[in-house]
């Protein structure tokens, strides 16, 4: 048997054989909602792998050549080496498109699947203690995935991401005191100059990267330390931990969930076209899309962009610009208080010790009614960087979607609040007063909490020992 | 499977339970269609005696000529997937190499192999592993007292061995300083400090106003109600350099006194580049008389100083004073009245 025999070898070099069992054995719970990161990470290492493919085909420079390549509508155009090595590998690398497609919607799933884990997390307060490193990382994974997005569109120098980035370029300038410097430091100097696009480049595939991998270990090196939490249920204490065992029903369906990662985002590269840079054309500093969009995790600041009133902030001699506010301060905030989260709800809290048991949003309205209501406005936001889009589609005058999204973004949070309070509040009113049948129950199954315990010996013989597994010839391994 | 195994939790508003529900069906279905063809095969294998050891004995054996035929039925329907992602795969090989470029072929043969393997594992583990639920106890995380007055005693006495430790701690504190020092320094070269580049109003006086193709503009250019754009003559097609040209009625123009004489014949020149964020200034409404950004729908008043009207805006695209000269060519008077562009700390 290879494996034995290769184990052995392996063993016997960096004596592994204890830390492989109870790897072997580490006790995964089973909830569909503990997939969400899972498919984060697996998006993650899609993008990694894409990437490079990518990387071996681009040119990151902003240097102009006259086009002359296989796409004939754009022939002769003045366009930047960098927007022509996008068209090369759409259009002329074998595979080249699709593997470019999945890059891009792989991108969009990563997002997606961190705020869904991130809202998760929130609503079933996992980040209570010692969980709140984790969250610290977590939310920053989230910063440098959403700054990573940015960078990766920006690059192909289109003429969809050009406009963005004279946006980012705006935003970073707009920053009190240090803009100027902070934009020189970055961007290399105004807007267009040939170092943005390469620093840019570096920033994208090596160091944003290196960083998110280097957190991403860290964050899943204290899940393995902490282990997972449980939903509440029978013999979930917080001196338990409930689930299949990491090997083999664990490894199988984490897998399972890797390849259908891969296929649906597979699928859509060949199937949902995804920033066809060749129909955008080439960054001219003359043109402008009517009608330009992020992509939609960074819709909510396009949003408040919109949104938010022309006003200047005369310091004297100095500048606030109306910039400032909706794209730097209403962002920081939103960080801040996301950040911040964990320790203000410890304020409120009267939580001791560890809590490895989730709460379900219902028993904890007021949280659950504002993580809703942030939800709401984030949405509105949304909805809001779209608006002459969505203006032109309704046949209304932009005027008054934009007066109307402006009452919008603050009065629907609140609506969303009340309402999500009354419904988590007649929740754990109904929970309250079944309880009395559900406790007899689960008093005869199990204890359901820890209270009671006085120490972990009688616990212990409840608990199933990892199986005595043996291997012998027979077996298949 | 066995009865006393559970199945996994499955939460209902899950996408994925969904699916494997959807799979479950069709397994169940095909189950349903084993039996039946099952009943119509003839048994090949009588059926065995009931031993002699009591109901419970009977029931297990039940059960598992069932979970046999569930297995065999089961089996089948996994190996489905499985032969529609090896033909996936194999297809995907064929087709590149024989030079196929659709990316729906090459994508949709990737995603048939990656899917297929993926329903494969997942029902996999689902039907033939166990679901039986492991219960393993917490180890507190926090060390007790007494390990963790180890480690400070462990830190402490290596610390007190060291001799000098105060001109050590210090020496140590001034070379992080100098290292920091150093290489914040060397980040100046990335371009730390802000140039003049940025500060810069553009024009310069007298310079002609030229279009993108090189041509000078003269008073008899435009039609009232018309618009270009424009560059200084020495910098055509430059981003920050575009400046929009109007020709509105003269009457009709409010510009501020000390602006009055920068409008010869009804020409009025704005920066093309919007304060707001930075993009371009491009869709110029002739009735209204207002310039409007396409990024997020600020709005300028031409006849008043291009004052923002409407949107984010808050600050008006700087002007570019003109004047006509003998020859009936429009030149710049000077720089914008502020750099163009997005607004900034010190702007002004």
């Amino acid at each position: 048997m290879i494996t034995k025999k290769l184990s052995r070898w392996v063993d016997s070099r960096v004596h592994a054989a204890k830390f492989v069992k109870s790897a072997l054995n580490h006790v995964f719970p089973d909830h569909w909602s503990f997939m969400l990161g899972e498919i984060a990470l697996y998006s993650f290492m899609i993008l990694v792998v894409t990437g490079i493919f990518l990387m071996l085909f681009f040119h990151a420079s902003s240097q102009t050549v006259i086009y002359h390549g296989s796409y004939h509508a754009l022939d002769g155009a003045v366009v930047s080496v960098a927007y022509r090595s996008v068209l090369h590998i759409s259009l002329d690398v074998p595979a080249g498109l699709l593997i470019r497609q999945m890059h891009h919607w792989a991108a969009l799933i990563f997002l997606w699947a961190i705020l869904a884990h991130l809202a998760r997390i929130f609503l079933t307060a996992a980040y209570r203690k010692p969980r709140e490193m984790n969250w610290l990382i977590g939310l920053t994974l989230l910063v440098l995935a959403l700054v990573n997005g940015f960078f990766g569109y920006s690059i192909a120098d289109d003429l969809l991401s050009g406009t963005g980035l004279r946006i980012g370029y705006s935003i970073l300038l707009s920053v009190p005191v240090i803009g100027p410097w902070l934009t020189f430091l970055f961007m290399g100097g105004v807007l267009p100059n040939p170092d943005a696009i390469p620093r840019m480049y570096a920033l994208h595939i090596f160091l944003v990267p290196a960083l998110i991998a280097g957190l991403l270990a860290f964050h899943l090196g204290m899940i393995w330390r902490q282990l997972h939490t449980n939903y509440p249920g029978p013999k979930r204490t917080n001196r338990t931990i409930v689930g299949s065992r990491l090997w083999p029903s664990y490894t199988a369906k984490s897998v399972g969930l890797l390849l259908l990662v891969l296929a649906v985002v597979t699928a859509l590269g060949a199937f949902a076209q995804i920033d066809p840079v060749w129909i955008y054309g080439p960054y001219q500093p003359a043109d402008i899309m009517a009608g330009a969009q992020p992509d939609w995790y960074l819709g909510w600041v396009e949003g408040a962009m919109r949104l938010f009133p022309g006003v200047n902030l005369h310091l004297g001699h100095w500048l606030v610009p109306e910039l400032f506010f909706p794209a730097v301060l209403m962002p920081s905030l939103v960080f801040g208080g996301l950040y911040l989260w964990p320790f203000v709800e410890k304020l409120f809290s009267r939580d001791e010790g560890d809590q490895n048991v989730l709460r379900l949003p219902y028993e904890q309205p007021i949280k659950t009614a504002l993580g809703v209501a942030f939800f709401v406005f984030m949405l509105v936001l949304l909805v809001a960087g779209g608006d002459d889009i969505i203006a032109v589609a309704a046949d209304s005058s932009l005027v008054e979607m934009r007066t109307m999204l402006r009452v919008l973004v603050f009065v629907a949070p609140i609506i969303a609040a009340v309402l999500t309070y009354l419904v988590c509040a007649r929740m754990r009113l109904k929970a309250a007063s079944s309880v009395g049948d559900v406790q007899e129950i689960s008093v005869m199954e199990e204890r359901p909490n820890d209270s009671v315990i006085p120490s972990e010996a009688p616990l212990r013989s409840q608990l199933d020992e990892a199986p005595d597994r043996t291997c012998d010839e027979s077996s298949e391994l | 499977m066995s009865e006393n195994e559970k199945r996994p939790q499955g939460g209902l508003s899950a996408f994925l339970e969904l699916g494997l529900g959807l799979l479950d069906i069709g397994w169940t279905t095909l189950k349903f269609l084993g039996t039946v063809v099952d009943r119509l095969l003839p048994a090949k294998v009588a059926p065995e005696p009931i031993p002699e050891s009591g109901r419970a004995a009977d029931q297990e054996m039940e059960s598992e000529s069932q979970m046999d035929r569930h297995e065999r039925w089961g089996t089948l329907f996994v190996l489905c997937f499985f032969i529609v992602a090896v033909l996936g795969g194999v297809g995907f090989v064929i087709a590149y190499w024989m030079g196929v470029t659709s990316t729906a072929v090459l994508g949709g043969t990737l995603a048939l192999f990656f899917g297929g393997m993926g329903v494969t594992l997942v029902l996999w583990a689902r039907w033939w592993m166990s679901h039986k639920e492991a219960v393993e106890p917490r180890h507190v995380l926090q060390s007790p007292p007494s390990e963790q007055e180890d480690e400070a005693a462990a830190f402490c006495g290596g610390a007190h061995e060291v001799r000098r430790r105060r001109l050590l701690k210090w020496m140590g504190l001034t070379g992080v300083g100098v290292l920091v020092a150093m290489v914040v320094s060397l980040m100046r070269s990335l371009g730390l400090s802000p140039d003049l580049s940025l500060y810069s109003r553009i024009w310069k006086g007298g310079q002609r106003l030229v279009t993108l193709d090189g041509k000078p503009v003269s008073l008899s250019s435009l039609e009232p109600g018309s618009t270009v754009t424009v560059f200084p003559e020495d910098q055509v097609g430059s981003e920050r350099s575009q400046t929009v040209l109007i020709r509105v009625k003269e009457q009709l123009l409010q510009l501020p006194a000390e602006r009055a004489s920068w409008a010869p014949g009804g020409y009025v020149a704005y920066s093309r580049v919007c304060t707001h964020a930075g993009c371009p200034v491009g869709e110029f409404e002739a009735e209204q008389s207002l310039l409007l950004c396409p990024c997020h729908q600020s709005t300028f008043d031409v006849l008043r100083a291009a004052a923002p009207t409407g949107g984010p805006a808050a600050r008006p695209l700087p002007q570019l004073p003109l004047y006509v000269d003998a020859d009936g060519t429009l030149r710049a008077g000077g720089g914008f009245t502020s750099p163009p562009g997005p607004g900034f700390w010190d702007i002004s």
